[in-house]
């Protein structure tokens, strides 16, 4: 009877247990950039992961997300890190858009003993010697739309292409990229100063460059600035950028300058299939605006950590990680999965900018490269 | 030959937009002794009306006009209720005080006008290129830049020299106590040379915005480079800010342009790209540096 009873109370206290740990779910902090002038792109991809958390319903609910403003600093970033896994016991991070606030706060996040799911920057260090088993880039590596660019320019014969993008970690690495696949003629290769608004002296060095196409790679408010003064200086060599220079969040303030610009991406609002469609209304119902590409990824993301939550308790912490590995979800770019330094292997798709019923968004008019990893997957070692 | 003349014309339109800028911020150093960071936002305000106005009416030029007022309103308001407790307050207070507003103004337009950039764009009498003699397709509107540039420091030069609040505001810089004890009303001076250089910077806000971005925080870098200008044509000089402005346009730009060239005739492509445009960028820091050297109160500075 004794043995019984305990026997039962034992069984009661797992259930009990079970139940909580069901109910508790997991708790998630996301850092990303909220005000300030990138603030555009930390909202898409807050907004995105809401978006996705709420059409879950039930189990969106499980997630207890705190989500906080890094102001694009590196230092408010790590401050708010330490604070998210000190105070607030977060099991996971995420949200984090600019390379050098995540490498300030992944790799101690992950030595930590945290998940780390990137919805956007996926920098080099991170993909090769520095790879992590809590590290989860969802996005891309930061070179394929790059690579992707210079291998659409290679597939449409370009002979001769004008090379250009900020002279910082990023920008070198673009140029780099684009010239991994590319393997026709550099008419010129340029490094703008990071943060510079005035193109006239780069505008003119393309006008007598004689090249066949320009690629640039200008995030931010350095594309928009750019555009608008190449479509205002009457040269007509054709532009082709990665999707940053020309994402949604972009797009509206370039206006009809940018009508016809080929940019490369992992995903377009265009992109048919199921989940993409249901992502795309969504957010137009949720938002009033068109997703960007950080949109998606934020919406991606968030399915990811929802079908591994399903799967697996994260306090289990190799149960967790390999469910997060198999990538069990339905991705808005179609099919999606990691490679063994748990970055995605996916299509990049080269998208030409177009005015749908009065508003300028991008449409797929091709693929650039077919089930890309990226190129230092083989340096990690895991 | 041709493309040096284009990136000369760049040089100098470049230079003439950070005059606009720039004039303001020396006049109110100057006239006020005061140092004033968020003389960027108030180019953000100038840029952010204009903007608006313009996508709401249709009009560019109303835009414009918007520019202005709402940059002088702006800054008529600031120098009330904030600016003119910090002017017997020492340069840390007042850099302090200013760069609160940075944030203020940053932050009160994203909660105005939202986190994503605006769209402002020519108007169609000022889009596209003109052929100039030589066979130089140059763009209009940089033209219009340089043009507005030149007609802003001729209404400086008149406003300062030949009027009586241009009598009024060189006294002011020379001695302030002996203005005031003559009767003349100081803190409505203070008030219109401060609302005066605000709305000088909504301007150059307005129409730089037009060919850059009309984002949240586009002021600052643009301020950093006024405070150069400042700097090298001497602190409260009309004709030293132009000067200045001029100088720093064309060292940029002829930098940017021909210092990768040279660079590339003694190394390997891609290192010269990047050597060169990291050097070219620290020219106009050079040059100030150099100013600083030979004459430490800048080309046109008054005091020491």
């Amino acid at each position: 009877m004794k043995l019984k009873s305990g026997l039962m109370g034992t069984i009661a206290a797992l259930v009990m247990g079970l139940g909580a740990a069901q109910a508790e779910g997991v708790k998630v902090g996301m850092i990303t950039t909220l005000s300030g002038g990138g603030a555009g792109l930390g909202v898409d991809t807050r907004d995105g992961f809401l978006l996705a958390l709420k059409q879950a319903g039930e189990a969106g609910s499980k997630v207890d997300l705190v989500i906080e403003d890094d102001q694009q600093k590196p230092d408010v970033a790590v401050q708010i890190a330490d604070k998210m896994i000190q105070s607030d016991k977060v099991d996971v991070l995420t949200g984090i858009v600019w390379s050098n606030l995540a490498m300030a706060v992944v790799p101690s996040a992950t030595a930590q003993g945290k998940f780390y799911l990137s919805t956007n920057a996926a920098p080099s260090q991170l993909a090769g010697a520095g790879c992590n088993a809590r590290y989860f880039a969802v996005s891309y590596q930061n070179d394929n739309m790059h690579e992707a660019a210079g291998a659409y320019a290679k597939g449409a014969g370009i002979g001769k292409v004008f090379i250009m993008a900020p002279n910082y970690p990023a920008g070198q690495d673009s140029l780099a990229g684009f010239k991994r696949f590319y393997d026709g003629e550099i008419a010129s290769e340029v490094y703008t100063q990071l943060g510079q608004t005035d193109y006239a002296a780069e505008i003119a060095q393309i006008r007598a460059s004689g090249a066949e196409a320009v690629f640039f790679f200008l995030p931010g408010g350095m594309g928009i600035a750019f555009m608008k003064q190449y479509a205002a200086s009457g040269v007509g060599i054709p532009l082709i950028g990665p999707a940053f220079s020309l994402s949604q969040d972009i797009l509206p303030a370039v206006g009809d300058s940018a009508l016809g610009i080929k940019n490369t991406s992992s995903w377009s609002p265009d992109l048919d299939n199921a989940a993409n469609k249901t992502f795309v209304d969504g957010f137009q119902a949720e938002y009033g605006r068109l997703p960007s590409l950080y949109a998606a990824q934020g919406y991606d993301t968030a399915n990811l950590l929802l079908s591994a939550v399903a799967k697996a308790d994260v306090t289990d912490a190799e149960a967790f990680r390999a469910a997060l590995a198999a990538a069990d979800f339905a991705s808005v770019r179609g099919k999606f999965r990691f490679g063994p330094n748990q970055h995605p292997v996916q299509d990049i798709y080269v998208r030409e900018v177009v005015k749908v019923n009065g508003v300028l968004t991008n449409a797929i008019v091709g693929t650039a490269m077919t089930d890309r990893a990226d190129a230092y997957a083989d340096q990690c070692k895991m | 030959m041709v493309l040096f003349i284009e990136q000369a014309l760049n040089g100098l339109q470049y230079g003439m937009m950070l005059f606009l800028m720039a004039a303001g911020l020396t006049l109110v150093f100057g006239v006020m002794g005061l140092i004033n960071l968020a003389h960027g936002s108030l180019y953000m305000v100038g840029a952010f009306a204009c903007a608006w106005v313009a996508a709401a009416t249709g009009s560019f030029f109303l835009g414009l006009v918007a520019s202005l007022v709402a940059a002088a309103v702006a800054g008529a308001l600031v120098e009330v209720v904030v600016i003119r407790r910090l002017y017997h307050r020492d340069h840390l207070d007042q850099v302090l005080a200013t760069f609160a507003l940075i944030l203020v103004f940053s932050e009160g337009t994203r909660w105005l006008f939202g986190s994503f950039p605006l769209y402002l764009t020519l108007p169609p009498v000022l889009s596209g290129a003109v052929m100039l003699p030589g066979g130089l397709q140059y763009p209009l509107f940089r033209l219009a830049i340089i043009g507005i540039g030149a007609v802003v420091a001729l209404g400086l030069f008149f406003l300062i020299n030949r009027t009586r609040l241009g009598i009024r505001i060189r006294a002011g810089e020379a001695d302030r106590e002996m203005i005031a004890a003559l009767g003349v009303n100081i803190e409505r001076l203070y008030t219109i040379v401060f609302a005066l250089g605000a709305a000088l910077a909504g301007l150059a806000g307005a129409l730089v915005g037009t060919i850059q971005s009309v984002q949240v925080g586009m002021g600052e870098p643009v301020l950093i480079l006024a405070f150069v200008v400042i700097i090298i044509g001497g602190i409260g000089s009309i004709k030293g800010a132009l000067i200045g402005a001029l100088l720093v346009g064309m060292t940029d730009v002829l930098g940017k342009a021909l210092l990768p060239g040279l660079f590339a005739r003694v190394m390997v492509g891609s290192d010269a790209a990047t050597v060169g445009s990291a050097l070219a960028s620290m020219l106009i820091y050079i040059l100030m540096a150099l100013v600083l050297l030979v004459r430490p109160q800048g080309l046109y500075g008054q005091r020491g």
